[in-house]
């Protein structure tokens, strides 16, 4: 099997066609009408964007616990189809990622999976039960070199454990990742609360449960000096909070997923369950607001918060159905046609959003670094000018609870390639 | 496709009865109703929607100015006892109104406009079950234009008009409609260029 | 091809009018000897209740039988949202039984939106109360005591009257149901509840909201005192249900202060005492009696039109 690739007239970020050399696991050239020789593959990739492995900061491999919806296999095989080399791996699996054991688990788990990098995410608390801190430092010095925590799920809704775990990652130069999201403003909620909750007789989820948590916690990580993520920021709100931070100098980070850059909260009058996500889908007008931050830098990231369920989960009455929806194989094909094919953003900036930030926030060295010459060859292939319908069962996923289902979308992965190995070739894994 | 060179056809209307046609057929019917009972004792008529009930209405009257009295009247739906019930869309329920005497002991007349098929009649004796026992049960139509699918005939007939199946009889009376008259619509050969 | 009965919103004008006019039929059933008609003789009709409600239960029952249908009573109370056997699989067991219709009452808003909509059965479906969101059946019934005594029993009677619905609009699938078929109607409606327990985005439905219930009385020709379960107090809806009572409750002397015409009513089940005073439920006014007859009629006009035909006269959209 061949271990050089030379891609001849691929587009990097868009630019002018060019050929790259990737061999020994780096970019070793880099220039328009490299030659080929016999030991090295050649990739026509005429019409094709490079962009830098994509690096998801929030996904859910449900393994161990509930390997029936995903596993770190079938998740990394589905994150390498979209273009990712490496993912970072929630915490909430069963057992919970609060201890270096099971950090280490999951983290030689990817490697033996060898689709994409896997860097585990430890839990904040113990259980994700909000009471007490897991032990952040041991999971850092572990194998797996934890540097994001988060409780993501569940909110740390404490102030006082927020502040404390705030301060305490300081240490290793960790961050936490916030699932921002006031417990008691939100029991039983279902759906975003705006006039069609009322209507659809479904408990309402505000906004301001969500703007809430995040002010209070740009105000600690201000206080105490630390890092700060806001996971999956959905509303209007929570783009000014972040804003206002910012130009105040506070170190916080922001990732928009993919959902609520497209889908907005009138897809719950269909009462089906595939559209039922935390948090919620939100109006147009905040999808508006989410687009626009994510243009202005104020959102730094996309993260898929690819959360798998089996079926019987999502088969069912909304009320009973699970939180969450599947996203790494759609998410670049979201991203060109909510933010590219609108001019909101260009290719270095997806390439910004989607691989060095979310790299540079989880702290990895090997990952989003741009693509020149003895980088390291994490190297994406993508077809902007293809469309594909989305078919559930095509998914490497276990899961198939996309709500993409049946769209035609833009784009095309065509191949990935994690330090100069192709993962994927042809749209197909290699 | 018909090949027949008269495949251009159009509609052909003509009266059969008009309004005085029908005024003479109701009085008759009235007064055979009367000779049949022996009088208007015990008598409950009833119209079956929609215009057998001003048949009734108008039956009653004239027996009323015979007999001096009032005679009971009132009106059976039959939709929820057709045998095509289910072979169409579900129709709008029509007036029922059982006069306060009721029916148990009384001879009803059925009226009805026009007695084809004969289903209707099945359908109203059905819902007269449900409603009650009378000690008979006759029937008044104003036109008999044949056809009869099932064994039922008509006590009082005002008018009998052999018809084809494709033609349609249409009956309109004051009341509902703006003019007396039974009308048969048919299809027949055009007769060159009009 | 219209099958179902999910919302209140499935009913035009003139379906909404359909139906009135056929439960007016149907209630003339209750003087005959002979309490059934043969409408649906050969049909099925499930009353699948993941919920207690034995009086909407029967009212259903009631109906289907006056129309000589089949009826199966299935309770599957908690065994849904709890994990036990699914909707689904009910569903699919119905669907194996040949039900023509269900009638589906669930704790879940939405469950017989996707009961009619995931292809687990091919029958009608009515909705006979959804979680918090819309209970058609009852709106019609209320409509249709509303259309007896304020519309001379003709189209068009409700246009422009003036209902007001009081209470816990919050939680409550009567208020949503009466809200939209009553607007349907052309009629006017005004919810009144302390604003804890007004849906956030009401500035959006097509009615009048106020938190003063005496400012609202004297224009009213009806009045629908919703059902406000004390437990709520408990949420913080409201700080007592003695203070909940001064504010929203109806009593004698609030009564007093309506039209001689106005009619008061009540979904039932009536908590006396919080939201209304037994003199007044048990009032000349009170037509909370009636409501529960009607309930029976209305119930045989849908099932009627339903799947009295070869397919639906009314509903919503397949």
């Amino acid at each position: 099997m061949s271990t050089s690739y030379l891609i001849k007239n691929a587009a990097i970020l868009g630019g002018e066609p060019t050929d790259l050399l990737l061999q020994d696991g780096t970019i070793q050239q880099i220039a328009p009408g490299l030659a080929a020789d016999d030991a090295v593959e050649v990739i026509d990739a005429t019409g094709l964007v490079a962009l830098p492995g994509l690096v998801d900061l929030h996904t859910h491999l449900r393994e161990p616990g509930r390997e029936d919806a995903e596993t770190v296999d079938s998740g990394t095989q589905a994150a390498a189809l979209g273009g990712f080399t490496a993912v970072f791996a929630m915490a909430n699996t069963e057992p919970v990622a609060d201890t270096a054991g099971v950090v280490e688990q999951v983290w030689r788990l990817g490697r033996e999976a060898g689709h994409c990098d896997v860097y585990p995410i430890g839990a904040v608390t113990v259980g994700l039960q909000g009471e007490r801190l897991a032990e952040l430092g041991a999971m850092a010095d572990s194998a797996a070199r934890v540097r994001v925590f988060s409780d993501d799920g569940k909110c740390v809704h404490d102030p006082v454990l927020m502040r404390r775990a705030l301060e305490y990652v300081k240490a290793f130069d960790g961050v936490v990742a916030q699932h921002a999201q006031e417990p008691r403003l939100t029991e039983g909620a279902q759906m975003n609360e705006g006039e069609l909750s009322g209507r659809l007789g479904l408990a309402g989820w505000p906004a301001v449960a969500e703007e809430a948590i995040i002010a209070r916690d740009v105000l600690l990580a201000e206080h105490v000096g630390s890092r700060l993520h806001v996971c999956h920021l959905s509303t209007a709100g929570s783009v000014e909070i972040v804003r206002w931070a910012k130009a105040k100098g506070v170190d916080v980070t922001a990732e928009a997923c993919p959902h609520h850059l497209l889908l907005t909260d009138e897809l719950a009058a269909t009462y089906d369950p595939i559209y039922k996500v935390n948090p919620p889908l939100r109006s147009a007008a905040d999808v508006e607001a989410v687009r626009a931050g994510l243009a202005d830098g104020t959102i730094d990231i996309v993260a898929t918060d690819h959360a798998p369920h089996p079926h019987e989960d999502k088969d069912c009455e909304w009320a009973a159905a699970a939180f969450g929806m599947l996203g790494l194989e759609t998410a670049l094909s979201i991203v060109q046609q909510t933010m590219v094919d609108p001019g909101l953003l260009d290719w270095a900036g997806v390439a910004e959003r989607m691989s060095y930030a979310p790299a540079r926030i989880g702290r990895v060295a090997d990952h989003g670094r741009p693509i020149e010459v003895g980088a390291p060859a994490n190297v994406v292939l993508y077809d902007p000018g293809a469309t594909r319908t989305v078919d559930p069962s095509e998914s490497a996923s276990l899961s198939r609870n996309t709500p993409y289902r049946g769209m035609e979308l833009p784009g095309r992965v065509v191949a990935t390639f994690l330090r100069g190995k192709a993962t994927v070739l042809d749209g197909k894994l290699a | 496709m018909p090949a027949h060179p008269y495949e251009e056809s159009v509609p052909l209307s003509r009266v059969v009865l008009d309004a005085g046609d029908i005024t003479r057929a109701l009085t008759r019917i009235s007064h055979e109703i009367l000779e049949r009972n022996k009088g208007a004792d015990d008598l409950v008529l009833l119209g079956i929607p929609s215009r057998g009930v001003p048949l009734a209405r108008r039956i009653a009257e004239r027996i009323a100015s015979v007999e001096g009295h009032d005679v009971p009247v009132g009106s059976l739906d039959i939709t929820m006892y057709r045998d095509d019930l289910r072979l169409k869309p579900a129709r709008a329920l029509l007036p029922t109104e059982i006069p306060p005497g009721g029916i148990d002991g009384k001879v009803v007349v059925l009226v009805d406009d026009v007695l084809f098929s004969g289903r209707t009649i099945r359908a109203a004796l059905d819902a007269l079950g449900d409603i009650g026992r009378p000690t008979a049960v006759r029937l008044a139509v104003l036109v008999d234009r044949g056809h009869r699918e099932l064994p039922i005939r008509a006590d009082f007939v005002g008018k009998n008009l052999p018809t084809s199946l494709v033609e349609r009889v249409k009956v309109r009376l004051l009341g509902v409609d703006d003019v007396d008259a039974v009308t048969i619509e048919g299809f027949g050969p055009q007769e060159g260029a009009r | 091809m219209k099958r179902h009965l999910l919302s209140a919103a499935d009913l035009s004008r003139d379906d909404a009018e359909l139906v009135l006019a056929t439960a007016d039929e149907m209630r003339s059933l209750a003087d005959r000897p002979i309490k059934k008609l043969p409408a649906l003789r050969g049909r099925t009709v499930v009353n699948l209740f993941f919920e207690d409600s034995t009086r909407t239960r029967i009212s259903f029952e009631a109906a289907a039988k006056r129309l000589s249908a089949d009826v199966i009573n299935f309770s599957a109370k908690g065994s849904s949202l709890s994990k036990g056997e699914s909707l689904k699989d009910t569903a699919l067991t119905l669907e194996a039984m040949g039900a023509d219709a269900v009638v589906v009452r669930h704790g879940a808003s939405g469950a017989p939106h996707l009961l009619a909509h995931s292809g687990w059965v091919r029958s009608s479906v009515v909705n006979a109360g959804d979680g918090t969101h819309e209970h058609p059946t009852q709106a019609l019934l209320d409509a249709f005591t509303m259309w007896k005594h304020l519309g001379e029993s003709k189209p068009g009677g409700l246009e422009g009257r003036r209902i007001a619905i009081v209470g816990d609009v919050l939680h409550s699938r009567v208020a949503r149901s009466n809200a939209l078929l009553l607007r349907t109607l052309g009629a006017e409606v005004t919810l009144v509840a302390p604003p804890t327990l007004l849906p956030v985005g009401i500035e959006g439905w097509p009615v009048e909201t106020s938190y003063d219930l005496d400012g609202v009385l004297p224009k009213a020709d009806a009045v629908m005192m919703l059902r406000v379960q004390r437990e709520r107090m408990h949420g913080g809806f409201f700080p007592t249900a003695r203070e909940y009572s001064r504010r929203y409750g109806l009593d004698g002397k609030r009564m007093a202060m309506l039209q001689d015409h106005t009619i008061v009513m009540h979904p039932g089940p009536m908590v006396r005492g919080m939201e209304i005073t037994a003199d007044v439920a048990d009032s000349d006014r009170s037509v909370i009696v009636e409501q529960v007859t009607n309930g029976v009629a209305v119930r045989m006009a849908v099932l009627y039109l339903l799947l009295g035909g070869s397919e639906p006269a009314v509903g919503g959209e397949e």
